[in-house]
Parts: structure tokens; sequence; C-alpha cells
């Protein structure tokens, strides 16, 4: 799992797509995320991660997660 | 270690330069008290869904439609439509402040002789008064407000059996420059079917003639409106001095204002459309005051102020059971308050908020109730924030017609809260049970067994 090179995010969650031209907003849990898979985590380490530092359910994170990450996907952000 | 919250990732496309319908102002910051009373400790004690009604917002309310009207006409009488909202702590908080009753069948003129206002005070409205309602009605003193010529015979040939002689007004209908014009309910102003119905009741020698009752409409946006009406009923008072020799003892001018809510399709907030009690006061009451009607004897001004005076006291908690993707992409959030409690959600966009705190990120979604049936949905699109599975909600702005005009379908009507003005929190009608509902049921016999 790689985040794309023409993706820029900033501090505060403001994601460009050199590529499309496209931007995005993101919030603080959706650019953390994206960070951890920067820094070339794999999904079960950055939920643990989560699990550790977030008050949340395995099976509500699990499924935010998934969700978040299918929408990077189709998004072209990573891959 | 203490876990912070957690918030599902949302990223959002941004269309830079182009502002959406939702225009710059999102409004989302989260109620988390109603009266200072917390939404979480509501949540906590009743469950959801839960109706929440605020007791100091509709004193509030009362007073400041008083203040408007008392300060520019001598003579004010408000009466509450029962219709709007009937519960019965409701009800006698408006009586508590001085409102007659105004209703509309035998159900709701019960229900105001049983919460305690004396038969004079009570105003019968509407279409269907059987012949028992009129005899009832006429013995108590109540004011019948006839809506057509059938109803007039019949009280007309009823009227030897009487103990009182039945005080009546007629319901007037015309146009005053809204579009649709309501014309089913009373007579015609414009082709003299109003002067008409006057000159039948003060023929038959048999009722007593005290008034003039308009209702043009409902979430009148202009108070030009009311303008054009009370002229118009100024100035039948004003023939039937002429015709008769003596004054009406008042002039109805209906319900209809406006509440804050949104309606559906407008671009601009219902908070900043409205117009106010002051403007709706001033339209009316300066009409009645350049009429050529008597100074020195103006009639009582009645009004009968419904959805504008109950609207925002009432709050609807509720929850979110699941977000879903939709076909095309777009999300959506499934509520567990439908258009089966949350009727009004089929005029207004109401305004939602969350109950907690969020990041500031929103997200379009639609919103679905929680039935199975297509026309549930509480709104086709809507800027939340990132809610998951048993987040909570306020729906603002609910309290007129949506506890009365709720259904008892596919599931059971919710429980109902008053926070009183110190604060303290009292059901005022028990969520329904099975038991409840099949109470009114009989099983016969051969299908005893299946
Ligand atoms: C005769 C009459 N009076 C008063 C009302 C209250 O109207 P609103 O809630 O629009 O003020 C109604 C409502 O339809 C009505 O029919």
């Amino acid at each position: 799992m790689k985040v794309n090179k023409n993706i820029a995010v900033s501090e505060s969650g403001f994601l460009f797509d050199s590529m499309s031209g496209d931007s995005y907003s993101l919030n603080p849990i959706a650019a953390e995320i994206l960070r951890l898979i920067r820094d070339t985590k794999n999904p079960e380490e950055i939920k643990q991660e989560l699990l550790e530092k977030y008050d949340v359910s395995q099976s509500a994170l699990d499924k935010s997660f998934d969700e978040y990450l299918f929408t990077l996907k189709k998004l072209n952000i990573i891959k | 270690m203490n876990k912070l919250p957690f918030e599902r990732p949302i990223i959002k496309k941004l269309n830079t330069g182009i502002s959406n319908k939702f225009g710059l102002r999102t409004e989302l910051e989260p109620i988390s008290n109603i009266d200072r009373v917390p939404v979480s400790g509501l949540i906590k004690d009743f469950g959801t869904p839960l109706f929440v009604i605020s007791e100091s917002t509709i004193r509030n309310t009362i007073h400041e439609a008083k203040r408007a009207f008392e300060t520019r006409y001598p003579k004010v009488q408000f009466a509450w439509s029962y219709k709007t909202n009937y519960l019965d702590a409701v009800c006698r908080i408006f009586h508590q402040e001085g409102s007659w009753a105004e209703v509309v069948s035998r159900y709701e003129y019960d229900k105001a002789l049983s919460n305690g206002v004396s038969g004079e005070k009570i105003i019968f409205n509407g279409p269907d008064k059987s012949e028992d309602d009129l005899v009832t009605a006429s013995n108590n003193g109540s004011l019948i407000h006839i809506d057509h010529f059938d109803e007039l015979y019949t009280l007309i040939e009823i009227s030897g059996k009487l103990k009182k002689r039945p005080k009546v007004a007629i319901r007037v209908n015309m146009d005053t420059g809204i579009f649709p014009q309501w014309d089913r309910f009373g007579f015609n102003y414009e082709n003299g079917e109003a002067m008409e119905a006057i000159n039948k009741i003060m023929n038959s020698k048999k009722l007593e003639f005290v008034g003039l009752h308009a209702h043009i409409g409902t979430f009148m946006l202009s108070a030009g409106a009311y303008e054009v009406e009370a002229s118009k009923l100024a100035k039948l008072a004003f023939e039937f001095k002429k015709k008769y020799g003596s004054n009406i003892d008042y002039i109805d001018i209906g319900g209809g204002f406006a509440s804050r809510n949104t309606l559906k399709g407008a671009y601009q907030t219902g908070q900043d459309t409205a117009p106010s009690f002051d403007d709706y006061a001033e339209a009316i009451t300066n009409a009645l005051i350049n009429s050529q009607l008597d100074t020195d004897d103006m009639p009582l001004l009645i009004l009968e102020t419904g959805r504008a005076l109950i609207d925002e006291a009432g709050y609807l908690l509720g929850t979110v059971i699941a977000n879903k993707k939709l076909s095309d992409g777009r999300r959506s959030t499934i509520v567990n308050f439908g258009v089966n409690i949350l009727f009004t959600a089929f005029w207004y966009e109401h305004r939602i908020n969350p109950e907690k705190e969020y990041s500031g990120h929103n997200e379009t979604t639609a919103l679905y109730g929680p039935l199975c049936m297509n026309i549930d949905q509480i709104r086709d699109s809507i800027q939340l924030p990132p809610l998951k599975k048993d987040d909570n909600l306020v729906v603002s702005c609910v309290g007129a017609y949506n506890m009365t005009q709720w259904m008892q379908f596919i599931t059971l009507r919710p429980s109902i809260v008053l926070i009183d003005t110190e604060g303290e929190v009292h059901i005022i009608r028990n969520k329904e049970s099975n038991k409840d509902i099949t109470a009114l049921e009989y099983v016969p016999n051969h299908l005893d067994k299946i």
C-alpha cells in the first residue's frame, strides 16, 4: 500500500492531486491514516495503532477504515 | 491512558469557487443541552427517538406574540389551535398563559373541556360538526364558527331544542393575493356569499351573531396578506353595522404565521425570511385601526396562531442506525426516526445538529428513516459531520404538527418529555407499547388458532 507520488497533503488536512488538479479536505483522522500509510505501515499495523489511541471498537474501526481505504483507492490517491 | 474520541475518517472533494446551496453557513455546532439539560442525560434516561418540549420556549414565545399585538391594539385574545399540538400538558401551558381553545372536532372539543377550559372560551371551527356537537357547543355557550350552509340550516332547525341561543360567527374565505387561495372553508367574501350567510343568520332570529373569522393559509411568509384579510373582515363588519345597527364582538384572524423553519427548496433559511410577530401585528392592527370601524368600540381581535407559537419549543432526539453507500457513490445515513414521527419532513428542511462536537469536516449525505418504505426520507441531501452508528442527532423546530399528525405505522410512537421552567424533566406522553395498540383489536373465535 503506497500513497501516489502526485499527492501532496498539508498539515491541516488539505490534499492536492497534481495529476488531476483535484483538491480535497480530510478530517484529522483521515489525514493521520494517510500519514501512517506514507510511513509505509500496513493496514493491520495502522488499525492496531488507532485502536490503542482512540476510543473505538474493533468492528466500528474496521468498517470505517476499510471504507476509507476503498475511497482512497478509487480516487487514485493510494494504490 | 485516556483514549481520544474517534471520528470516522472522511475525505471530501473541494469545489473551489462554486458555493453550493448551503451557502457559507453550515451551522453544525453541536446541541449538547436543551434549556441547560444535557442531551446525553435525556438519551440515557429515555432512549431515542425522543421528543423534548421546552416549557420556557413556549412561554417566552407566547409572551412575545402577546406583546407584539397588545402594544398595538386594545383588545387581543389568543386561542390555542389544538390540532397543532394537543398534548394536554402543552395545551395547559397555553391556557395558563390566558389562551382560549380553538378546536376543529368533537375529539378536540372534549379535550379542551377536560383541560378545564370553560365552554365560552372554546372556538369550534371546521366543516365537521354533528347535530349532537352543535347542541353541546350551543348549550356550553361556545363560539360556533359556521363553515357551510348545511351547518347553518341545522343550527336554525335545532335551535328550538336548545337551552341557550347559539353564539355563532361565520368563517369567510377570500382573495388575499396569495396563491393558492383557500376557498374550500367558509363563505366567500368577494362573491357576496358571506353577506348572504349573515343575512340568513339575522333573519332566522334564532342565532346570536357575534363574530367574523377567516384563516387564510398556513406558513404565510407575507405579512401583507393579513393586511388584506383584516381590512376585508373589517369592511364586512362595517357593512353588518350599517345594515343591522350593531357592532360585532370580534374579528378572528385565524392562524398561519410562519415559524422559523425552512421550507423545502427554499434558498434562504426560515430564520432569515419569516416575518416577526411585530411584522404580522403591524399589518393586522393597522388594517383594523384604519378601517371604518368605530374606534371607541373596536372588536376583540382573536388569533389562532399555531405553529409559530410551538415549533421552536420542540426537539427530536435520534440516533444513527447505519451508514451506507448508495450505488451512485453518494453517502446515506439511516437514523431511527422516520417520516412516521417526523411528519413535517415532508414540508421542511429541518435544522439537524449533532449532539457532540466533531472536527468541523462535514460531508453530504442522504438521510433516511428506519422504515422499510421508500418514502421514508428525511432529507435528500444534508451536510453532516462524519457520524457513526450510535451517534446522536438533535432535530430542531419540531413542536408543531408532528405530535398530532404522527402515525402508528410499522413501529410504535416514542415518548415525549417536557423540560419545565426550573429545568425539571417530566414525561408527558409515554412511548406506546404493543398492548396499547392491540387493546382496540378483537380476534373472532374461528381465528383463535393458526
Ligand atoms: C381554523 C384554523 N385556525 C388556526 C390554525 C393554525 O394554523 P397555523 O399552525 O398555521 O398557525 C389552523 C391550521 O390549519 C386552522 O385550520
